[in-house]
This record gives structure tokens, sequence and C-alpha cells, in this order.
């Protein structure tokens, strides 16, 4: 390609970018809006979100209120479209409320842990040295552990409980945040504009504030957007070990958990709260990649 | 290299002792007294005084731990609180149940995802690239302990094709190598299988498209070489990264099989952690989680000297 023919076209990119008025949020947006497979998906959470949230104006029936002479009805009874379940209670109704306690198992632990795990991983990575060494090291030792594992040891020594649950699932998903915050931030740290503002005379708190966080805090959201649909089986997973919800109280894994035994009455209505799981913890996945396609985080 | 696997190993030992102390440290965070298990609540107070003292329970933390320390090497953990009988007894068994289990449920969660990544990664957007991608994702999302009942509903309950619970006939917990026990073991397997497969798919889809598109493949092309040929230099390449991701899979798919030994009821450790969670058998609890993470934290260190073995321009640290 000649050099005037380059030149040409960059004009005309440049052209593009301006019509476009583009900001980069607003070229995030646009390539989102493209993406049909992560707009269906967060479509479907939205509609989830929603449905969840306004649980007792949808629901048809009390989530507690159960019945000995509807037990385990097969999905399509009159009145309990998806059935009812080992002691009578609607499956709809306990399915829209279980998602509240699912929705929010699944999403604060990474919430935590992201706020947690960032502040540890961006000291770590733009103090360095002796810092970087106590801190890195004991990630280590967590990362020693299997996840899973770790989640089942800490919630099992604690006892059953939502709060032991979220407590340990935060200790579990705090290392992995802290190992890419460190990593962005070591590589950010020594780039130019950074010397610049330091020769400048901004302080350190300046410079991570401005110039480290603004360029750091992106990978480290898509990498922890992408660590809901983990949390959200692993918290699931702990309320049908026994360990997170108790009964009565509606959440999905727990009600798999208790719909186990009637697998020989009604397959279909006992694994309903999983398919359940699975549609959220896979749109969760699919939107954390469409995001880091969009803007365009490698790795 | 001789330095670079003495650090290696070296550097191991800190690990394992740090994990150690977590999981020492698991029974002192666990609520309630650690002498209410061991001395009825109605003891009087010379005699609580007198057990403290005989388990050590008086001394400070650190000496605790060290002389935990000291029984656990000689590889004695402890007793169960609910049958009395020493933990490692119990837990040998079930390690090797689950050992089995993992061993044969990577078998066909590495080969499916090495058959697929492979071939999603040499024709990339072809439609079995997009059925490769779509399995990988549902593979990491889908709740195992989930698809575990679904498989039950449908080869048990419907067709009646294989048992739905145990490891053997009569729920014997001893493995044999006979139809029989095989055929307990193929659900939890393929179960068990999914999320190694999905993540050993992306793996490999990942690696494989990287090395095709990399100059050499285009020189081995040049120089005549074809299929096979070239096949051959892109499994060269290939192998120590994805050897690396299997290894860690493999040791995710030993601490992580709690979930599907329960819907299953197989005799491993992870049924084994389940009931000493409900009868709160905190020895048994740490003793199984400690053996389990030592296990991980041996492969970590097997399949780094693997991957540098494989690989010599590796030389991390």
């Amino acid at each position: 390609m000649s050099s005037s023919a380059a030149a040409a076209e960059l004009a005309v990119q440049a052209k593009q970018i301006a019509l476009a008025g583009d900001g980069y949020w607003r070229g995030v947006f646009r390539r989102l809006l493209r993406d049909k497979v992560t707009m269906f998906c967060a479509f479907v959470l939205l509609c989830m979100l929603l449905a969840i949230l306004f649980a007792p104006l949808l629901a048809p029936h009390d989530p507690y209120q159960g019945s000995m002479i509807r037990r385990l009805r097969p999905i399509g009874t009159e009145n309990y479209p998806l059935g009812t379940d080992e002691l009578g209670r609607d499956i709809l109704t306990r399915l829209l409320y279980g998602g509240r306690l699912s929705w929010f198992m699944g999403i604060l632990p990474v919430v935590l842990a992201f706020v947690i795990g960032t502040t540890l991983g961006v000291i770590a990575g733009f103090v360095g040295g002796r810092v970087n060494m106590l801190i890195m090291r004991m990630t280590d030792v967590f990362y020693a552990f299997p996840s899973v594992l770790l989640a089942i040891a800490i919630s099992g020594a604690l006892g059953a409980g939502i709060a032991n649950a979220i407590l340990s699932l935060t200790i579990v998903f705090i290392p992995p945040i802290i190992r890419v915050a460190e990593s962005v931030t070591t590589g950010v740290r020594n780039l130019d504009f950074v010397e610049a503002a330091r020769a400048s005379g901004a302080s350190a708190l300046t410079i991570v504030r401005v110039h480290v966080l603004g360029n750091v805090l992106g990978p480290i959201f898509i990498y922890a957007t992408s660590l809901i649909s983990v949390c959200m089986i692993l918290a699931s997973g702990l309320s049908f070990l026994g360990l997170g919800t108790r009964p009565p109280e509606p959440e999905w894994g727990l009600m798999l958990n208790t719909l186990r035994t009637a697998i020989y009455v009604q397959p279909w209505v006992a694994v309903l709260p999983g398919a359940c799981i699975f549609v959220t913890s896979i749109c969760f996945n699919l939107v954390s990649d469409g995001l880091r396609q969009a803007m365009d985080v490698k790795g | 290299m001789f330095y670079y696997l003495i650090r290696r190993v070296l550097y191991a030992i800190p690990i394992a002792l740090a994990v150690g102390f977590v999981c020492f440290m698991l029974v002192q965070i666990a609520p309630g007294d650690p002498i209410n298990a061991i001395v009825p609540p109605d003891a009087p107070a010379d005699v609580v005084e007198q057990v403290k003292r005989d388990y050590g329970l008086d001394q400070p933390l650190a000496v605790q731990f060290g002389i935990w320390l000291m029984k656990v090497v000689q590889g004695d953990l402890g007793r169960s609180l609910a049958t009395g009988r020493p933990v490692w007894a119990d837990l040998s068994t079930a390690i090797a149940n689950t050992l089995t289990l993992a061993a044969f449920a990577s078998l066909i969660g590495f080969s499916a995802g090495v058959v697929l990544g492979g071939l999603a990664g040499t024709f990339r957007g072809s439609v079995i690239d997009r059925l490769a991608v779509s399995t990988a994702v549902a593979g990491v999302s889908v709740p195992h302990y989930w698809l575990g009942m679904v498989l039950v509903v449908i080869f048990s309950v419907q067709l009646n094709l294989l048992p739905a619970m145990g490891a053997g006939p009569g729920g014997s917990a001893d493995w044999a190598w006979d139809w029989e026990h095989f055929q307990h073991l193929i659900l939890p397997a393929v179960t068990l299988s999914v999320i190694p497969m999905g993540i050993v798919t992306r793996t490999v889809r990942g690696i494989v498209a990287e090395i095709m598109n990399q100059e050499f493949v285009v020189a081995l092309r040049a120089k005549g070489l074809t299929g096979w040929g070239v096949f051959q230099h892109v499994v060269k390449n290939a192998a120590p990264n994805v050897l690396a991701v299997m290894g860690l899979q493999l040791g995710y798919l030993m601490g992580g099989s709690i979930l599907v030994e329960t819907v299953f009821s197989w005799p491993g450790t992870g049924l084994l952690l389940n009931s000493a969670i409900f009868q709160r058998d905190l020895p048994v609890l740490q003793g199984t989680i400690l053996v389990l993470a030592m296990f991980f934290v041996a492969l970590n260190l097997i399949v780094d000297l693997l991957q540098t073995a494989l690989d010599p321009r590796i030389k991390r640290f």
C-alpha cells in the first residue's frame, strides 16, 4: 500500500471515529449491541432479575404454605403449573423466591472479593518489594487448595448458614482476583505515563487513583464477572450439601437437595431448580465473555 | 535445570506447611471449644483440666500446631469423633475410590476435550468449532450435581439401564474390576468429566489455533509436509501447556468430587466429608481436607517438573 493510500485510510478511520463521537465506552456499548448472543443472555438475566425482584407480585402461592394432600404433583397441574414439592408447596412460587437467595449468594461474594482482592492486588503490584512478596505468597497458599474443597472446608468447619457460606466463598475468590489485579498493576506501573506523573510530582495516592485504577479496573472487573457463574454454582452447591441456606427457606440448591428423594416419583419436577441454576450460570458466563470481547481485554 | 528442580521441590515445602496450618486452623475456627467434643458437658472441672493437659490443649497455638504436625507427619490423623476409629483407616479406602472415579472421569473428559478442542482449533469458524465452543461453555456452566441427577433420571429412572447409587452391587464400598462395579462407575464418571472436558476443550482450542497461526507451520507446509507431519509438530508444541491444565484439572476432580459423590452415594472422600460435616466430626473433616490438599500440592509439583522436562525453555521462578 502506498503511503498516500495509507494516509487516506487513516483519515477515513479518524473521520468515522469523530463522526461516531466515539468515547471508549460508546465503542464498547456499540460492540455489545451488535453481539446477539450477549444481548440475548443479558435479556434473559434481566427478565430473571425482574422476576425474582417482583416475586411477591408474580408468585401465585405462598412459598412456605404446604399441604399434605397435594404433594409432588406433576408439571402442568391446574393452579400449579410447575407442580408441587415434597411438602406440597408450589414449585413456581418457590423458584421465584428461591432465585433471590441464589442470586444474592452468587453475586455478593464476588463483589466482596472484588473489593478486597483489587485493593490487595493493586497494593502488591504498585508497592512491590516485600509487600508484594508477603501478599503473593499468602495467595499461593490458598491456590494450593482446589476451590470447591476450600469453600466446603471453611463452611464445613464454621457450620451451616448463609453468612458462613458467603464468608467462605469470599475467601475462595479473593486469591484469584489478587493475582489478576497484581499482574495488571505491575504491567501499568512501569508505563511511561506513570513515570511522567511521578516526575511531575504527583503523590503515590494520586497516581494510583488517577492513572493506575483507571487502567486496571476494567480487566479485573471482567475477570470478576466471569467468577459469578462459578460462585453461583458453588453457592447452590453448598446449599445442596446442607451448608448454605436452611429449610424451609427457598433456594435453588437447597430445593434441588430436598427434591432429590422425589426423582422416582416426579423426576422432571425434581430437576427444575437445577435447570434454573444452569440457565443463570451459562448466561452470566456468556455475558462475561461478550463483555471481555467488547472491552477488548485479553487473557 | 538441576538447580531449578531443587528449588521447585524446596519451594513446595513451605507451601505444604502453610496448607497444613490452614487445615489445622479449620478446627480452631469451628464454633465451640474443641474440649466439648472430647468430654461430656457435665464433666467436673478438674477432669476437664486433666484432659486439656493430656491433649495439649492448654499449650499456646503454635505449640499445638507443632504437636499436631509431628503426629500428622507420622501418619496419625487422629480419631473420628463419631466412630472412634483412626481417621486414616476410613480415609484410605475412600481415597482409593475417589481416585478411581477421578481417573476414569479425567480419562473421558481429557480425551473428549483434546479431540474437540484440537478439531476446533484446526478448523476455526467451522460447524465443529461452534459445536466445541458451545460444549465448552455448557461444560463449565453446568452445576454438575444437577447434571448427575438428570442423568440418573434418564438412565436409571426412565430407561432403567444403569444403577443410580453406590460403587457396587448391594451398596458395597469395595471397588473391584468387573462389569457389575464398572456399571456403577459410568454415570458418576461421566457427570464428573463435564467440567474438565469444557476446560480442556477451551485450552486446546486456543493453543492449537495459536500454533497453527505461527510462521513455522507455514514453513512446514511450504517444505511439503502434509497432515500427519504438521500434526506431530503441533502436538509437540501444545503438549506442555495442555498437560499443565490437565494436571490441575485432575487435582480439582479429586477435591471437587464431593457434590457428585453425594448425588451418587459414591463411597469416596466426598461422601466421607459430607457425613463428617453432618456429624460435626472435625478430625475426619480436617484429615480428609489435609490429604486432598497435599495431593493437590504434590500434583502441582509433578506438573511443573514434567512441564520443564518436556519444554526446557520454561524456567519459571
